[in-house]
């Protein structure tokens, strides 16, 4: 982030950052055009929230300062806390005075280092409304961040970094790329014959018992939906007595809109009773996970 | 050329400033150094009486008069040691940066912010030391002080060495990695001027005209020397992460 934000000089490659080549040339042009939120916010504790801003508005030589300030502390709903000392904010509010901060100057991208380290639920949920409000508007926001669910949430691209760039791209492309494509099927009951059930279905490529009692939903981490099923008999797993009795199958297919209603027939015809049939969705961390047990694996 | 940008060094200033008046550290150094190097001379001088012959009477308001100097080298050395490492403890230094803000227009800035009120304050206790004196003191002393050379020379000398404490003083705070260690080397960068002026207080150095030319010319150099020093060393990538440019 510090290369891209023109702060450090690249080693080897190129990039483009706001239509301009990363060169020491075009640095000005860049720094013009971008905004970068470090991980510490980087306010001037003496300083008033209103004179921190100003300070920026000024260096970025803006028109209308005193309309921008306003807007920038209006977007993050700081609007009466403009006259307080920094000195005297709590971190979520320091946070969002940064946020605030990189929104001035109207960037073409933005540069948000860990915009979420240290909040409270509440605030990093405000920061991710913001963010997300200023990715509709089409700024691009370049964000870092050790949490995959942020990332799940925030971001239409993303790259998995481990030492060096595992892979890049949309969310659901890594997810495709990684994992076959998976329908989760609960049942009141286990299935008498489940090999007949799923055997003849076109969309359907394989099947195994999921759950404790046929090995487990181990590699999902995130089955939408879903209660692990306990062993009948057996101590609910989760404690959770809703799910004793059930069972879970998950089953491999082409396409999960296309398979779950041939599905859907089938188990009715079986006279199961269908407690839920969801698409099994692999998150961000599962991917993670993948691809750093394949890095382990090959080193 | 760079060119440079009053309006982003004028923000500079302006929140330099700001942040002095609320720091109380900066505030106290303000204060004190000027009334701790005031009340002395302005003590002694009011006690003489002229009596002997008049050259020792030169030699003592030469003395009282140099002595003064101390303040515009003191008080921005500990100001303007704090300058730059006090931004990079703060984490503050690293947004600024990448605005599109230049190295030298920072730099101006930062100096022109601690140069102002340090210079502003040698003025202002040389006026209170020439107003007690006219008030106060024997009439024969209080004319060989509106007549001496010295006089003059206070006049070049306060802001030139306090240009030369400032940018000593930033080249270190550039250069160094805690506060304290960089205020410790700022106050030691400012004893060769203090050093110099208290030789010359105590004539242990002969003031001459020449001798005063030559410094003043001497310091215009060092200044601008220092100037281009401090713009080399305040390079964004060696204060972000420390390590010089192209070392990695």
């Amino acid at each position: 982030m510090r290369i891209l934000g023109t702060l450090i000089a690249p080693t080897s490659g190129s990039a483009m950052v706001a239509g301009f080549p990363l060169t020491q040339a075009s640095a000005a042009e860049i720094r013009q055009r971008i905004s970068v939120m470090p991980e510490a916010p980087g306010l001037y504790r003496r300083l008033t929230v209103t004179e921190n801003l100003e300070f920026f508005a000024r260096l970025y030589g803006l028109a209308h300062r005193e309309a921008r300030i306003k807007e920038s502390l209006a977007a993050v709903n700081l609007s009466d806390r403009a006259n307080d000392s920094c000195g005297s904010l709590s971190k979520g509010l320091r946070q969002r005075v940064a946020l605030a901060r990189t929104l001035l100057s109207d960037p073409a991208v933005m540069f948000l280092d860990e915009p979420t380290t240290g909040l409270d639920p509440v605030a990093a949920h405000e920061v991710h409304g913001l963010i997300a409000a200023l990715r509709d508007r089409g700024v691009t926001v370049f964000l870092t961040t050790h949490r995959l669910d942020e990332a799940e949430r925030l971001c239409d691209r993303v790259a998995i970094m481990n030492s060096s760039l595992r892979t890049i791209g949309r969310p659901d492309e890594l997810r495709q790329a990684l994992f076959s494509r998976s329908l989760a099927v609960r049942t009141a009951k286990p299935l008498a014959r489940p090999d007949q059930v799923f055997a003849g279905l076109s969309a359907v490529h394989g099947w195994r018992a999921a759950g404790p009692a046929g090995g487990g939903l181990a590699g999902l981490s995130a089955v939408q939906g879903w209660r692990v099923t306990d062993p009948p008999g057996g101590d609910a797993a989760g404690g959770d007595p809703a799910a004793v009795g059930t069972a879970g199958y998950l089953l491999t297919v082409t396409d999960p809109a296309q398979a779950a209603p041939g599905v859907t027939r089938a188990l009715v015809a079986a006279g199961a009773d269908v407690l839920s049939i969801t698409e099994s969705r692999h998150t961000l961390e599962d991917v993670y996970l993948e691809l750093i047990n394949d890095q382990e694996g090959q080193s | 050329m760079m060119s440079i940008n009053a309006a982003r060094v004028g923000a500079v200033i302006r929140k330099e400033l700001t942040e002095f008046r609320r720091s109380r550290f900066v505030v106290a150094t303000m204060v004190v150094v000027p009334l701790v190097f005031l009340v002395f001379p302005t003590v002694a001088i009011l006690a003489q009486h002229p009596a002997g012959p008049s050259a020792s009477l030169d030699q003592g308001v030469g003395f009282f008069l140099t002595y003064l100097l101390v303040i515009p080298v003191l008080i921005p050395s500990t100001i303007a040691a704090y300058s730059v490492v006090g931004e990079r403890e703060q984490g503050t230094l690293e947004p600024m940066l990448t605005t599109p803000v230049s190295r030298e227009e920072i730099l101006i800035g930062k100096a022109a912010a601690v140069l102002i009120p340090s210079v502003g304050i040698a003025y202002l206790v040389l006026g209170i030391f020439l107003a007690v004196l006219r008030f106060g003191a024997d009439p024969l002393v209080a004319a060989a002080v509106w007549h001496s050379p010295y006089l003059l020379a206070q006049v070049f000398f306060i802001p030139l060495l306090a240009g030369w404490a400032i940018w000593i003083c930033l080249a270190i705070s550039s250069k160094a990695s805690d506060i304290r260690v960089a205020q410790q080397l700022g106050a030691l960068a400012s004893l060769p001027p203090i050093a110099l002026t208290l030789l010359l207080s105590y004539q242990v150095i002969n003031s001459t005209l020449i001798l005063a030319a030559s410094l003043v010319g001497a310091l215009l150099v060092i200044d601008c020397a220092a100037y281009l020093l401090v713009s080399r060393l305040f390079d964004r990538e060696r204060l972000v992460s420390g390590t010089k440019p192209g070392s990695a």
